[in-house]
């Protein structure tokens, strides 16, 4: 397609200055043909990226998101269809082809800001300097909990409201009426004064040749009738039937599978392969050497594998050969020293001074706190088809960022980026996995080795020892309280930082404050792991806050409420949790009630976490959680996000665990990388507060508050203090992820 | 050549004697709603009935199947309608990302055949063997139970001497 300039831009008049938010106006033979056709069909207007309503007056919402179970999609059309006062029955969405003009502005401009919240006075003035900029980092990425409250604040409800206004004004001019004196509910435009009423559909061709409105009057809170109310995931149907085609379900014509093993040390390359014994196997068409792995491509995954593990491969040797997880603890703790010794340990945060205070404290408070690396293990193991022919390549894969996939094939294949088309497909989990592109970079180099179409499956072990981990880290704190029990400084030093830049960060109002980090690199890679630096930050300061508040000889809800007091939000969560969960209601002996606080993504989430410890099993029996997303698009979809994020943070917190031996991952599948069952799985019950609050997201705030609130539980029954995750290290009775009932086998 | 039935259609399968039944199903018969999880009988996305009985097909090699009788995912709904679990799944809104869930299902549809009025426990013991990434071990207990409520229950009334249905 052509290239998108600024006048094009402007003159395709999708807005004034803040129209990025609204997204841009195609139609049918207008300056972006090259969209145009991927969602525009015979007899529809595109009235603009966002949305499209067909002579059948059919809205379609155009999703620049991927759906990965977290029920976005279905919760940004519902954010465009209420604007649009559409008829909720005649809505569906697209998700947007991995095209640069579908780029996530909104996202983008959110992460350049800093911060996803945008004042509403800088919006207007947000200029083509960051779409420019945002072009540039090719983003379409689904991550940072940010679809709702960027693409769904500023793209979704502007543009349903936008084309709403032109449907109207379209009307007004076909049936010489003012547009004051028009209003619209169910897809459809009605004048009240004759009783005239006519479907949307009937004024499309007019609203296409307008120009949309840069400030369209978005609905009050009061007038929404889709928003804040549960509809049923358009998505789900699929998903019961077995209908849902995620990416390991494709198939092409001509396809051929393949398995992969990688160097078990991350960074080493092949050296030796001998694969005499797997040529002859049946089924088995070719042996592909890449950089640093082995794949063989057969008829099928079964015979593909068999000829896998009958291959004989060396690898080349690295420094990195005789790292272990304890190796590593010791080298981020050295350096930690080493960096606070020399001055060198980078500042995050200052308030006051921490160091004077604590020199003149009555009692400091010192702890250690240590988390180890985790993998994502999504449900649907890693896989990628592509087909690599006449200059081209096509790739279909569930992915959380397609537009970024696109240019990353293109380079690793050193080809254009015009020349690569990504194809999206329902993400079985995606968790921060599913932004790296290397099974997709790994399937296409096979197509293009062997000239065949290759969908390339992972097995769970390559899945687990390749993942892009959580990063182990260690964390110290100091504290300083006076005698009145009241913490009157902070300094917490940690290993490495990433994002978000606030994950480490406190909520509570200490007057000296020196939060600081060292590096220390490894050769483990990492990613984005649901929550990201919040979920080792997460546990760390909420346990520590928790064990200042012992050391005070206060309770844990009230020592922290009593350092909220600029913060009436935060306290308004704290107090929800508390109440549903019955803080204070005396608890029989083998019981324990731990709490945590976190707000992140936007979102304020408080839980409370109820256990019993009897004979050293421990039984995580209820988690209460409430939760403050400035408001809840879909309350359904926000408890489905905090259930599914508090689950995922409880098998963090008890049984994960990636160690390190001999440079390489250890674990391999889920029988030594245990996942919370629902044998062990507790109650989970979420408390909405619609504050009106700017809106957060869903998908990880809940996860980071799960491990302290159980540790601060643990402490609360046992007074075993949790100081290192996971809790199976202790010597506690865990089900272990027990799969005893497990069948065939 | 292995022969045997699959959703109700008979079908002759040419496959390796070890390839496992899972393979079988996604690759030689296009029935892709059966799921690879983990290939080692640990995560239960490739849950499959055999005779009614739930079986981990990641597991099972294609030769133990001659004869048998196999139901997937693609074959729990029939002219009336989806089955009363895929429904009750629906309405409690169980599946996020989706991936496990026709494992679930399946797990769940040989519970309530076996025991239609199952206890917690009962549905810990029978639904353990399915991992939900996602989580929503709640919802899928939820849509159990709803399944289970609706199900008539048959009961002994000693007025008349007849069994009656209840519920």
């Amino acid at each position: 397609m052509g290239k998108w300039t600024r006048r094009g831009f402007i003159t395709a008049g999708a807005i004034g200055t803040g129209a990025l938010v609204i997204g841009v106006a195609i139609r049918p033979g207008h300056r972006a043909p090259g969209m145009a056709k991927y969602v525009a069909n015979e007899g529809e207007s595109l009235i603009n990226a966002w949305v499209k309503i067909d002579s059948d007056n059919k809205v379609t919402a155009i999703i620049p998101h991927s759906e990965m179970g977290q029920g976005a999609q279905t919760a940004l059309t519902q954010m465009l269809a209420d604007e649009l006062d559409a008829n909720w029955d005649d809505v569906s969405f697209i998700e947007a082809p991995a095209e640069d003009a579908y780029a996530n502005y909104a996202m983008g401009k959110g992460y350049i800001l800093g911060d996803a919240e945008i004042p509403k006075l800088l919006v207007g003035s947000v200029d083509g300097v960051f779409l420019q900029i945002t072009k540039a980092m090719h983003l379409q990425v689904t991550g940072g909990s940010a679809s709702v409250r960027t693409t769904g604040v500023y793209g979704m409800r502007v543009a349903g409201a936008a084309a709403r206004e032109m449907l109207i004004d379209s009307a007004a001019e076909v049936w010489g009426v003012e547009a004051s004196e028009l209003s619209t509910a169910n897809g459809k435009i009605i004048h009240a004064g004759t009783g005239k009423e006519e479907p949307y559909s009937t004024f499309i061709t007019q609203a296409a040749q307008k120009t949309p409105s840069s400030t369209p009057v978005l609905k009050t809170p009061d007038q929404f009738t889709i928003m804040g109310k549960d509809k049923q995931r358009l998505d789900i149907p699929s998903k019961v039937d077995g209908s849902a085609q995620f990416g390991i379900d494709v198939s092409v014509e001509g396809m051929k599978i393949a398995t992969i093993k990688a160097a078990p040390v991350f960074g080493a390359q092949l050296a030796t392969v001998d694969a005499s014994r797997a040529k002859g196997m049946p089924g088995v068409i070719e042996i592909v050497e890449l950089e640093d792995a082995v794949a063989v491509v057969a008829n099928g995954y079964w015979q593909a594998k068999q000829a896998l593990a009958q291959i004989a491969v060396t690898w080349t040797e690295t420094s990195r050969d005789g790292a272990n997880s304890e190796l590593l603890f010791q080298q981020f703790l050295t350096d930690m020293d080493n960096a606070k010794a020399s001055g060198d340990s980078k500042t995050d945060l200052t308030l006051g001074d921490a160091s004077q205070a604590i020199a003149n404290a009555d009692r400091v408070i010192e702890r250690s706190y240590r988390v180890p690396y985790l993998a994502h293990a999504c449900m649907e193991p890693m896989n990628a088809v592509a087909r690599v022919a006449d200059g081209k390549c096509d790739i279909w894969i569930g992915t959380q960022n397609p537009l970024g996939f696109k240019h990353q094939v293109a380079d690793a294949l050193e080809m254009e980026s015009a020349d690569v088309t990504i194809s999206n497909q329902f993400l079985g989990g995606g968790f921060g996995r599913r932004n790296m592109p290397d099974t997709a970079i790994q399937a296409a180099k096979i197509s293009q080795k062997t000239g065949l179409p290759i969908k390339l499956i992972w097995s769970r072990e390559e899945d687990i020892q390749h993942d892009f981990y959580r990063p182990a880290v260690a964390s110290n704190f100091i504290a300083a309280l006076d005698e009145s029990g009241k913490p009157t400084a902070w300094e917490n030093q940690f290993v490495d930082k990433h994002e978000p830049t606030e994950a480490p960060h406190i909520l509570y109002e200490i007057d000296n404050q020196d939060i600081h980090f060292a590096d220390s690199p490894t050769h483990i890679p990492f990613g984005a792991w649901r929550s990201v630096d919040h979920s080792q930050h997460g546990f760390f300061t909420e346990s520590f806050v928790d064990e200042l508040a012992y050391e005070a000889k206060q309770d844990p809800y009230q020592f922290r409420r009593d350092l909220l007091t600029n913060k009436p939000r935060h306290q308004k969560v704290l107090d929800l949790v508390a109440e549903k969960a019955n803080w204070g209601k005396p608890l029989a002996p083998g019981q324990g009630r731990g709490i945590s606080l976190q707000d992140s993504f936007g979102t304020i989430v408080a839980e409370v976490v109820d256990v019993t410890v009897t004979a050293g099993k421990i039984s995580v029996d209820k988690v209460t959680v409430a939760v403050d997303a400035g408001f809840a698009v879909s309350p359904d979809g926000v408890k489905a996000q905090m259930e599914s994020g508090v689950i995922y943070g409880l098998t963090a917190a008890l049984y994960g665990e990636v160690s390190i031996e001999n440079g390489r991952v250890k674990q391999s599948n889920f029988n030594d990388y245990p996942m919370v069952r629902m044998n062990d799985a507790p109650a989970i019950e979420t408390h909405i507060i619609n504050s009106h609050e700017s809106w957060g997201g869903a998908g990880e705030p809940g996860t980071p508050g799960t491990a302290p609130a159980l540790a601060n539980a643990i402490f609360s029954a046992t007074g075993i203090r949790i100081r290192e995750l996971p809790i199976s290290k202790y010597e506690f009775d865990l089900a272990g992820g027990d799969s005893s009932n497990q069948l065939g086998s | 050549m292995i022969h045997l039935t699959v959703n109700g259609v008979q079908q002759t399968v040419d496959a390796a004697p070890d390839t496992p039944l899972l393979w079988v199903l996604r690759e030689n018969l296009s029935l892709t709603g059966t799921k690879f999880g983990c290939g080692i009988s640990q995560c239960g996305a490739c849950t499959v009935l055999n005779n009614g009985e739930p079986i981990r097909s990641c597991v099972m090699p294609i030769s133990l199947f001659e004869g048998a009788n196999i139901t997937t995912i693609e074959g729990l709904a029939d002219d009336s309608g989806l089955h009363p679990i895929q429904q009750a799944w629906i309405e409690e809104q169980v599946p996020q990302c989706g991936y496990c869930q026709s494992g679930q299902i399946m797990s769940a549809v040989a519970l309530l055949n076996d025991n239609p009025q199952p206890s917690d426990q009962d549905i810990d013991k029978a639904m353990s063997g399915n991992i939900c990434r996602c989580g929503m071990y709640d919802r899928i207990k939820r849509g159990i139970k709803r399944v289970a409520n609706n199900t008539p229950v048959q009961m002994f009334d000693p007025n008349s001497g007849q069994e009656v249905q209840n519920g």
